[in-house]
């Protein structure tokens, strides 16, 4: 994905001086390894600090809600499913956008990278599907494929599915992938094993909703968390309230969520949320045949009724 | 200053008398990173760590705190009134602190101790407490300390500077509550050992820096007016991260929660970078956009805390919002930005 810089500061470039964007929003490279900061770019000249890796896993998105501007938006596959939601949802015009499509392999897991080393992480450098790690005194290079993010070792929507310009060939889909397995485990546990998991998974949780705030779906202008009169969740660390918070966002974003991980980026305390997010795309996957933002011209399932819907849950 | 020598052979027994004295808290490893906690029985700090992953104010300004408890049943006499919350204020000691968290506190301090205010519940976990501080001979990339007013070996609100040298530490007593310390841990042999040495080597270690001689002499209304500020705020989420890993921010909200007829009244960590931080009773928010909070904590840090104590910045040098931030949001760049800023030079209309 190394040459897709290159292509995305021309695409940039060109669309910036032919006038037909007012901005772009991409990446530029970070301060730290794995990492870069999204940015907006207004200047045809300052295309130059927009870059593209495997550390571009914050879904650009969530950068468009509200916004009035013509804009051009850097997608890989999720973002770009992300961005039919939002044009579903009323969030942006489709025509207020050209999307500069990236055919993604996958971002890589900078939780899961630093884990495997001792000493520090001094650099990170990608190469033909390789990832050379310097740490302390050694390196050591590891395959790509080997350090994905969970939700990108899983993902079978790599490519834009929306695209008004692309920066490469479209990649091959990933097929042979079970998207479920541990979502299965949990299902499988009895009520008290699933509530000991709740427990475990969630415990580190400092409530600092970056999961929440990083994730596209939540825009709403008052999140239920902070409605204050009247006040729904406790404000404490009260695991109740930790739980209450978790559970009812995952249930907002049943039938919307695209996997896109950038909850599991965000969150500086290492949660596997997505087990949450990931069970109700399951189940809409399953009851309705649904996978999210794959089309502007079907309204989501929970946002519909259909006569064939299932209904079984009525008892 | 008295230095002792520690085997690390008899760290755990040292430590095991010390379990009748005091409330251990130390660096703890879950799952993939070191936090502070309470030690429970038996339980060792885990003392191989860079830094932890949030800071060690919890030990003194937990999270969740209670303050007072009430009841509503009409059938007790003294129902309806608000009660004190009684609590531990036996001693502790906070083992492996590193020498940014424990300057922190002296930071912190400033806000929760000071001629006009004394909080009760910070001050008393604060006077029960023994720093054991670890020095860092092996800082992060991201560790700025020597430019913030600090140092991986600084000694400022620690009671006792360990120094890692391979099988054992040296021990320097800083205070009285050290020395009483390091004698209930019978730790007694008095050792020579060239700790400036250590120092000066680990010094020399720190790659990364923040200039912040211009912060005083600028105009805050200029500062506040900058024009970089839309760009610093672009990629934030707006969540608490950066509020929640640093060891000096100190906001709290002060919640009631009542269950059944008992009830509450706590204290939370509150952060400057959610909405309702500053939102009024008239639901009119004088920091209604992104760009006003996070504008809002870097002034807080840069500028205001200068202004007001004379005594650098509200930033010790940790890193951890570095670490920390989903978007990589650097408060080194941001410091350079605001320390250059150039009113005369700057191309935006004038205020």
């Amino acid at each position: 994905m190394l040459g897709y810089t290159d292509k995305i500061k021309e695409i940039s470039g060109r669309l910036l001086k032919e006038g037909k964007v007012d901005m772009i929003v991409g990446f530029k490279k970070g301060t730290m390894p794995m990492m870069n900061e999204p940015c907006v770019v207004k200047a045809p000249d300052d295309v130059e600090k927009l870059v593209w890796d495997s550390n571009c896993g914050i879904n650009l998105t969530n950068y468009l809600t509200d916004r009035k501007e013509k804009i051009g938006v850097v997608a890989k596959g999720c973002d770009s499913r992300n961005i039919v939601n939002h044009i579903i949802e009323n969030k942006i015009k489709r025509e207020q956008l050209i999307i500069i499509g990236v055919p993604c392999t996958g971002m890589i897991d900078r939780h899961k990278i630093t884990a495997m080393f001792d000493a520090e992480i001094t650099s990170v450098v990608e190469e033909d599907g390789k990832v050379t790690v310097t740490a302390g005194d050694s390196g050591k290079t590891l395959d790509k494929a080997d350090v994905l993010q969970k939700n990108c070792a899983i993902c079978t929507h790599r490519n834009p599915v929306i695209h008004d310009e692309l920066v490469a060939d479209l990649v091959t889909e990933q097929t042979d992938v079970d998207r479920y397995a541990d979502i299965r485990e949990v299902e499988a546990m009895s009520s008290d094993e699933k509530n000991a998991y709740f427990d475990d998974l969630l415990s580190a949780c400092v409530r600092c909703y970056a999961c929440r705030n990083a994730c596209p779906l939540c825009y709403c202008p008052t999140c239920f968390v902070d409605e204050s009169s009247p006040q729904w969740v406790g404000k404490s660390t009260d695991e109740v309230d930790t739980k209450t918070f978790h559970f009812l966002r995952a249930y907002h974003c049943a039938g919307r969520c695209t996997d896109c991980g950038s909850c599991e980026r965000a969150c500086p305390m290492g949660i596997d949320m997505r087990m949450l997010t990931k069970k109700l795309e399951k189940d809409c996957f399953e009851s309705f045949g649904w996978e999210a933002g794959l089309t502007l011209d079907e309204r989501p399932p929970l946002d519909i009724y259909k006569l064939n819907d299932p209904e079984e849950f009525i008892k | 200053m008295k230095v002792i020598k520690i085997d690390k052979k008899d760290w755990a027994e040292g430590l095991g008398k010390l379990t009748g004295t005091y409330r251990l808290f130390g660096p703890v490893k879950d799952k993939e990173s070191h936090d502070f906690k309470e030690l429970g029985k038996d339980e060792q700090p885990d003392m191989d760590f860079f830094n932890t992953r949030l800071s060690a104010k919890s030990a003194i300004f937990p999270q969740t705190e209670s303050m007072f408890e009430y009841s509503l049943d009409e059938n007790e006499a003294d129902h309806h009134v608000m009660k004190e919350v009684e609590k531990d204020y036996s001693p502790r000691a906070v083992l492996g602190i590193r020498p940014c968290d424990a300057a922190a506190f002296l930071l912190v301090k400033r806000n929760f101790d000071n001629p006009e205010y004394r909080d009760p519940w910070w001050v008393s976990a604060y006077e029960a407490t023994t720093f054991v501080g670890l020095a860092c001979n092996e800082p992060a990339s991201t560790c700025f300390c020597t430019t913030a007013g600090c140092g991986p070996f600084h000694e400022e609100g620690m009671d006792v500077l360990l120094a890692d040298a391979g099988d054992h530490y040296f021990a320097k007593s800083l205070t009285d509550k050290g020395a009483k310390l390091l004698d209930s841990a019978g730790w007694k042999a008095e050792a020579e050992a060239d700790i400036d040495a250590m120092k000066k080597e680990a010094e020399g270690k720190i790659g990364s820096a923040v200039t912040t001689d211009k912060l005083k002499d600028k105009v805050t209304t200029e500062l506040y007016d900058a024009p970089f500020w839309e760009d610093v705020a672009f990629a934030c989420l707006n969540c608490g991260t950066c509020t929640y890993v640093c060891p000096t921010c100190w906001c709290f909200d002060i919640q009631d929660e009542t269950h059944g007829n008992k009830g509450l009244r706590m204290r939370n960590w509150d952060s400057c970078m959610y909405p309702l931080f500053s939102l009024h009773g008239t639901g009119h928010n004088p920091r209604g956009t992104k760009v006003h909070r996070v504008r809002q904590r870097f002034m807080h840090k840069l500028k205001y805390y200068v202004d007001k104590y004379g005594d650098g910045i509200q930033c010790v040098g940790c890193g951890r919002c570095i670490r920390s931030c989903p978007v990589n949001i650097d408060i080194r760049e941001v410091c350079e930005l605001m320390n250059s800023h150039d009113q005369a030079a700057c191309a935006c209309p004038a205020a």
